[in-house]
């Protein structure tokens, strides 16, 4: 089998897979897995409702699985897309609630950009680490995701602080909402859905089609040989996890300006770690990622309606875990396949 | 000046030192385990995933039993099963080891979430349910400094230490301690003198998987008592800090485990210090020193220590 | 005689090629028997064989007359096989009684006997006269010293034959000698030698008899006394071969390169290059010569912008680049063929085409501001495919599924057509079969004659011969001296690489 198609096969049956054993676990419980699956299905794709909710959880994601994608092209594990979607989240915050004098045409794009800046900013420490120490970035992402997480709950109780009962940020300036696509009963499908999708545009532009992708993408093969070709690697190791983290900190700031139109201090939740999975089952291909994401925001959207039934969400984490687990190991899923050819021929 | 006479108060406090090492102690068995598996090639961020595991097996299996020895045990047990998932996949399947790791950490945090309703009745976290007593040496008890600070610890804190020292002469004075180190550092030699690079390398990561349970169990059964989801809250990455910071040997982890240990003490310590009334609000901003402590140590020091030359290295024969 | 080895139609197959195709060999106790063939002519996976590291496809191998079925290395060293890689098989972080003693090591009880296995060391170094210090740690010792690690390992584990892959590729002259006497007094002590070279002359002083091999096939088995190097050669390549180049005398004019008291550190930060100097002149090929190891490599990553040097001062056409970056010293017109064509030379996930600009993709025809010209990238690929012969000719193929040769005609296609003034060729036919190395050397020249300087750095001594206009050899990061290759003996020049000045050298 050609390499572009083993790019489908891999995640697909490591999904399957996934599911399977899930099952597996669901049945141990004491859970019928298939009224498990079916709630999840209905969860998802039930009503109009459902899916509008499915379109929201996947814009973020979207994004993280970006971000991740990017960072594993050039060469890099960004395991940070959850702090810098904090930092992004919280930076575009604190810009958007004291704009309400700028007009939406501004107002909107600038809160954007202040978000990526802040991701930007903040996955460059890691970047810039490497680049100047060595220093690996899973470990130091994992280190400021935790100084992000500590900071924000910080930050959102004492100087942003409103109100009583969870802490919260004010609400942010009407200028810099994004409007509403449709309004589905009470719930409004935002724009952020285009502008994800817009950055996935970007991405594959980048990174086909430009010197800086070459770049990039020769640095994430072979390090040796790119600093031989001229190219700067310290230079493009920050850049890379610049543009990774700048993906990541829209994601937080789009949630903001979309959905909750005010920081929440932790609101990530795991969407950078959901990233990983993303980027892993679109095989770090943008387009992939777009189709990843909204697999993944089926099944999160879903596994509420799958909790009412009795199954905790949490085997969603499971889920993912194996996704990932055989996309790491794919030779696992290839000699599935191989073996079974042979079968077939003898 | 109240800031300094603080810091002067808790280092004057016997209780610091008891502190310091209890946080020490869940680093010391995790970068234990990073160096059994990098010291044969085989890179394991899992570590903080099988912590996890630990905390929760042994606080169930505590739970059922009501001899949290014997939440230990299984925790030892479900430690290698995640750790031979592990090795299977980087080490049979020669895949890549980083995202494998990954994996088993969302794994841990999937199956502890999830089995918590059906174990527990409730999410977030479970309620007191027995702890390993702690071991009084009569000895040091006539010494009030002593005895407030080593005097009565959790005798899993005597074990990490012996952990050390085991590790230690494992690595350096036996012969399977060589065939380790010749294996992480180049496994095709090992090979071509008939050393089983393979099965060198599962003893690697299944010893990181018992240290790593065991700095899980420490977490729950032998500080606390009861299990919080997520509760390791990072401290596998910060042992693999400690073991990079510790130059790939276990006396030097231990030494920067105890640093590490020191930071997370000191930062609890001084934001419930008395003398400087610290607002519940801004304890979170305590809680980012051990971190940042963290980052600038490997900041600082990568490059100055050195890892095994063929860590992380899948070996195809 | 009594046979040690007998190999008995051995086939080896690879996926897409048939390394071994019905091989038979026979090694007599006591002899030295050479196995000589190209590159790729299945020599090293024979012995893999014998060594128990591959496994046969079908045949059958006897030692000293009884059938053996080996699974792996350790099943070969019971039977008293020992191999000395061409690669060495050393933990650079041992000592050197660590690495004999792995494997089977000594032991009091559980605990690992270190002093057991320095006394063990010391007993055979000085029974076999290989002198060594069992305590010093590998990463510190010369070539020459691990390869004595490597002979001592072997005897440790009781072999009665050996095996030496190519063991002559890292050896000044003089240590080969040494090796060579070494060798002769094993072979006295009733050992058996089984030695694997693609250097005749070597084969001819050492040899008792000689398989051929050519294209996984024997092509010959030859008494040493009864043949010559020609009678070999043929045997081997299949034709005639031409042992020097044909070239025109070099018009050599301009300075191009001029190099003042360069000082490099090694990754280790120990100085690797102490106080260098020399001028590659326009239309002429400056070769250095040396063992590996000399600082040959830190030079070369110094010239060409990879290491920042720590003292001295590089000029190319007359402007100081000392320390320029890679980028830079490209847009001034320097080229660069890596010794290491894997970690540096290609990015082996690129297609064709994309190695192809490698180091110029930013540049005008194949950029058109920040955006990839693919057409205009996958035109000119096109083109130095078929000017420099690369097969096959398929410019979208990745890089990886290129063979050795191709993918070194590759790197040499885009470091020559990129128009150099200098160009820095490093190794440049390492693993090469006859053919790619003749093109090869064939190209270097005619862009020699086009007026670019060429500074090549190379570890064979034949090659630097043959190519050079000057030769300078490098020992311990020092160049020992610069002659004129056709004033100049082999001796000469070994004498340099083994740390000699050229004035002492002169004077012997």
């Amino acid at each position: 089998m050609s390499s572009k198609l083993w790019a489908f096969v891999v995640p697909i049956v490591s999904v399957i897979i996934a599911l399977l054993i899930s099952s597996i676990v669901i049945v141990l419980i004491g859970q019928n897995p298939i009224v498990a699956y079916t709630a999840l299905f209905r969860g998802a794709f039930g009503s109009k409702l459902a899916i509008a909710s499915v379109v929201i959880k996947s814009t973020p994601l979207i994004l993280t699985g970006l971000a991740v994608g990017f960072g594993f092209r050039a060469g890099l594990f960004n395991i940070g897309a959850e702090g810098q979607m904090v930092m992004g989240a919280m930076i575009g915050t604190a810009f958007a609630i004291n704009v309400a004098w700028m007009p939406a045409v501004f107002a909107i794009p600038l809160t954007m950009v202040v978000g990526m800046i802040a991701g930007a900013g903040y996955a460059a420490i890691a970047g810039f680490l490497k680049a100047k120490t060595g220093a690996h970035e899973v470990v130091t992402t994992i280190m400021l995701n935790w100084i992000a997480e500590y900071l924000s709950s910080y930050v959102v109780t004492v100087p942003m602080g409103v109100g009583f009962g969870t802490p919260k940020s004010p609400e942010i300036a009407n200028s810099t909402k994004l409007p509403p696509l449709i309004t589905v009963q009470a719930t409004e499908l935002t724009s952020g859905i285009i502008v994800a999708i817009i950055a996935a545009i970007v991405i594959y532009i980048i990174l086909e089609k430009t010197t800086k992708g070459y770049e990039l993408k020769g640095t994430g093969f072979n390090p040796y040989a790119a600093e031989y070709g001229g190219i700067k690697i310290s230079q493009n190791i920050v850049l890379a996890m610049a543009i990774s983290g700048a993906l990541a900190g829209l994601a937080g700031t789009l949630e903001v300006m979309g959905v909750h139109h005010r920081f929440l201090g932790t609101l990530s939740g795991g969407k950078g770690f959901d990233g990983i999975s993303i980027a892993l089952i679109g095989q770090n291909h943008p387009i992939g990622i777009i189709f990843a994401a909204l697999l993944m925001g089926s099944l999160r959207t879903g596994s509420n309606e799958m909790q009412f039934a009795g199954v905790p969400k949490h085997i969603i984490l499971i889920v993912q875990a194996i996704i990932i687990f055989l996309v790491a190991a794919d030779r696992i899923v290839r000699t599935m396949f191989i073996r079974k050819k042979k079968v077939k021929v003898s | 000046m109240r800031v300094l006479t603080a810091i002067w108060e808790i280092f004057t406090n016997p209780a610091f030192y008891k502190l310091t090492l209890t946080a020490a102690t869940p680093f010391i068995f995790a970068s234990l385990g990073g160096v059994y598996s990098e010291i044969t090639g085989v890179v394991n961020i899992a570590l903080e995933g099988i912590m996890l595991m630990g905390a929760f097996v042994s606080i169930v299996f505590t739970a059922i039993t009501g001899n949290p020895w014997i939440g230990v045990l299984f925790a030892i047990f479900v430690g290698l099963g995640m750790a031979w998932l592990h090795a299977w996949a980087s080490i049979k399947w020669r895949g890549n080891q980083i995202v494998s790791g990954t994996a088993l950490i969302l794994l841990a945090q999937g199956v502890t979430g999830f089995l918590m309703e059906p174990i527990f009745g409730r999410p977030g976290q479970t309620d007191i349910v027995g702890k390993i007593p702690e071991l009084r040496i009569p000895l040091l008890m006539k010494n009030r400094f002593l005895a407030q600070s080593i005097g009565e610890l959790s005798p899993m804190i005597y074990i990490a230490f012996g952990c050390v020292a085991l590790a230690w002469f494992i690595i350096y004075k036996t012969k399977l301690g060589l065939r380790m180190r010749a294996v992480g550092e180049n496994p095709e030699a090992a090979d071509t003198l008939g050393v089983n690079v393979y099965m060198i390398r599962y003893f690697g990561v299944l010893m990181s998987g018992i240290m790593a349970s065991l700095g899980g169990a420490f977490l729950s059964v032998g500080e606390v008592g009861n299990f919080r989801e997520l509760m390791t809250g990072g401290r596998g990455f910060i042992a693999l800090a400690a073991m990079i910071l510790g130059n790939w040997n276990p006396v030097g982890a231990m030494w920067a485990s105890l640093l590490f240990g020191f930071s997370e003490a000191f930062a609890n310590q001084l934001q419930s210090s008395p003398m400087l009334h610290v607002a519940s609000s801004t304890k979170p901003l305590f809680n980012m020193f051990p971190f940042i402590v963290t980052l600038i140590v490997i900041a600082g020091f990568i490059g100055k220590t050195r890892p095994p030359a063929a860590d992380g290295v899948p070996y195809e024969k | 005689m009594e046979k040690a080895v007998e190999l008995i139609q051995i086939v080896k197959r690879f996926p897409g090629v048939l390394a071994n195709d019905h091989v038979d060999l026979t090694v007599f106790k006591g002899e030295i028997h050479s196995i000589v063939g190209e590159n790729g002519a299945g020599k090293t996976t024979l012995m893999n064989q014998l060594y128990g590291l591959l496994r046969p496809d079908s045949g059958e191998i006897r030692i000293f007359g009884q059938k053996v079925n080996f699974k792996g290395p350790r099943d070969a060293i019971a039977k008293g096989i020992g191999m000395v890689h061409q690669h060495f098989m050393l933990v650079n972080t041992l000592t050197v009684a660590e690495n004999v003693v792995l494997g089977s090591e000594t032991t009091r009880g559980i605990i690992f006997d270190l002093k057991e296995a320095q006394r063990k060391v010391e007993k055979l170094s000085k029974s076999y006269g290989l002198q060594i210090d069992p305590t010093a740690k590998i990463e510190n010792l010369p070539v020459g010293m691990q390869q004595r690690v490597e002979i001592i390992k072997t005897l440790y584990r009781g072999a009665e034959i050996l095996i030496l892959d190519e063991p002559t590729a890292v050896l000044t002259p003089q240590e080969t000698q040494e090796l060579f006497s070494i060798l002769r007094k094993l072979k006295e002590s009733g050992k058996t030698i089984i030695f694997i070279s693609h250097k005749l002359n070597e084969v001819m002083d050492i040899s008792d008899r000689i398989t051929v091999m050519r294209q996984g096939k024997v092509t010959g088995v030859l008494n040493k006394n009864e043949t010559n190097v020609k009678e070999i050669a043929r045997l081997m390549v299949g034709r005639e071969i031409v042992f020097t180049v044909q070239k025109p005398q070099a018009k050599a004019s301009d300075v191009v390169l001029r190099v003042e008291n360069l000082w490099v550190k090694d990754y280790r930060k120990l100085d690797a290059v102490k106080g260098v100097s020399f001028e590659v002149k326009k239309g002429e090929i400056y070769g250095i010569a040396g063992v590996a190891g000399n600082g040959q490599s830190e030079l070369v990553e110094a010239l060409t912008g990879l290491r920042k040097p720590e003292k001295g001062k590089i000029f190319l056409l007359g402007e100081d680049v000392t320390g320029k970056p890679v980028k830079e010293l490209r847009e001034r017109g320097m080229t660069h063929i890596p010794e290491d064509r894997h970690k540096y030379g290609l990015i082996l996930q690129y297609p064709a085409y994309y190695n192809m600009i490698l180091g110029r993709h930013y540049v005008p025809p194949f950029a058109r501001g920040d955006f990839l010209d693919q057409k205009k990238i996958q035109e000119f690929t096109a083109q130095v495919f078929s000017q420099f012969d690369v097969r096959p000719n398929n410019i979208k193929m990745l890089g990886m599924n290129f063979s050795g040769g191709n993918q070194q005609k590759l790197v040499v296609a885009r470091e020559m057509s990129a128009k150099p003034k200098l160009i820095v060729v490093s190794q440049p036919t390492r693993g090469l079969d006859v053919g790619a190395t003749e093109f090869i050397h064939k190209a270097l020249i005619e862009l020699r004659d086009t007026g670019v300087a060429v500074l090549l750095i190379s570890m064979e001594l034949d090659e630097i011969m043959s190519l050079s206009d000057r030769i300078a050899v490098m020992y311990n990061g020092q160049i020992m001296g610069e002659v004129d290759p056709q004033q100049t003996t082999i001796e000469e020049i070994g004498l340099m690489m083994a740390g000699h000045k050229f004035e002492e050298v002169r004077r012997f």
